[in-house]
């Protein structure tokens, strides 16, 4: 059983990221995927490998190909994980600007 | 409603900004983060120790029944009243190593104040790590005690 990828370390590299934006595009096979690019092709695998282990592509067996899809539920994830952070922040921000608001009224 | 925090975290890069605009003169925007006391309030935090000047140094603690959960210090390496604060951040007990603030205010009109905070981290993993940190979960019940308290 593979342990599961981490995600963000999935799309900190810039071939992986490329090759989201190339699926996200449009659905291909790996050879169509790796003919974009310079890489090895066994290395473009790789990736491939990767982002479907965490989740960012997913595979469909058509005929004797693969496709892959880009996932976008697990794009949206991405977008995601940042707003729990900003949430904190804001409230915290709210909470200084009320304190001096009243802080200011006291003068 | 929308949120008036904006978080830039550009992919692969190793830093973050965190900018807000107040309704708040920039005097008492930066009173905020200059005043123990105050900083105490909206931080929900005890500041064991805060020293506004270059090379002075702070450090915070909180505590929840009676013992405490969270404690972070560093070092101020810049203060200008009303302009900026430049400090290093560390959480203790942590495996995050030290980070590198900038805050700066600004005033942007009648009674408005805009404050932009940049974190710099050792490598682009803590800083998606620390983005992240939110979704733990005791972080998000200290968080909801946070917001209970508040509202």
């Amino acid at each position: 059983m593979n342990l599961r990828r981490d995600v963000f370390q999935a799309i900190a590299d810039p071939t992986r990221r490329s090759i989201l934006a190339l699926v996200a595009a449009q659905s291909m096979t790996a050879g169509a995927i790796a003919s974009n690019f310079d890489t090895a092709r066994p290395t473009v695998s790789k990736h491939i490998q990767i982002l479907t282990e965490c989740e960012l592509l997913t595979s469909e067996q058509n005929g004797r190909e693969i496709i892959y899809h880009l996932n976008p539920q697990k794009m949206k994830e991405i977008a995601d994980f940042i707003e729990p952070f900003r949430k904190m922040w804001d409230e915290r921000f709210n909470t200084l600007e009320s304190i001096m608001k009243n802080y200011k009224n006291k003068d | 409603m929308e949120l008036k925090t904006k978080i830039k975290a550009e992919e692969n890069t190793q830093e973050l900004f965190i900018t807000r605009e107040f309704d708040l003169p920039l005097e008492l925007l930066f009173k905020a983060y200059e005043d123990a006391e105050i900083v105490e309030q909206w931080m929900n935090t005890k500041v064991i120790k805060l020293e506004n000047h270059k090379h002075g140094s702070w450090k915070f603690e909180t505590s929840h029944d009676g013992q405490v959960v969270f404690s972070a210090n560093g070092v101020i390496l810049e203060f200008i009243q009303n302009e900026k604060i430049t400090r290093t951040f560390e959480m203790e007990n942590s495996p995050f190593p030290v980070q590198l603030e900038f805050l700066t205010f600004e005033e942007i009109g009648n009674e408005k104040s805009k404050l932009t905070i940049q974190q710099i981290f050792k490598s682009i993993e803590y800083r998606n790590q620390l983005l992240k940190m939110p979704f733990a979960k005791g972080l998000s019940m200290a968080h909801d005690r946070l917001q209970n308290i508040f509202h």
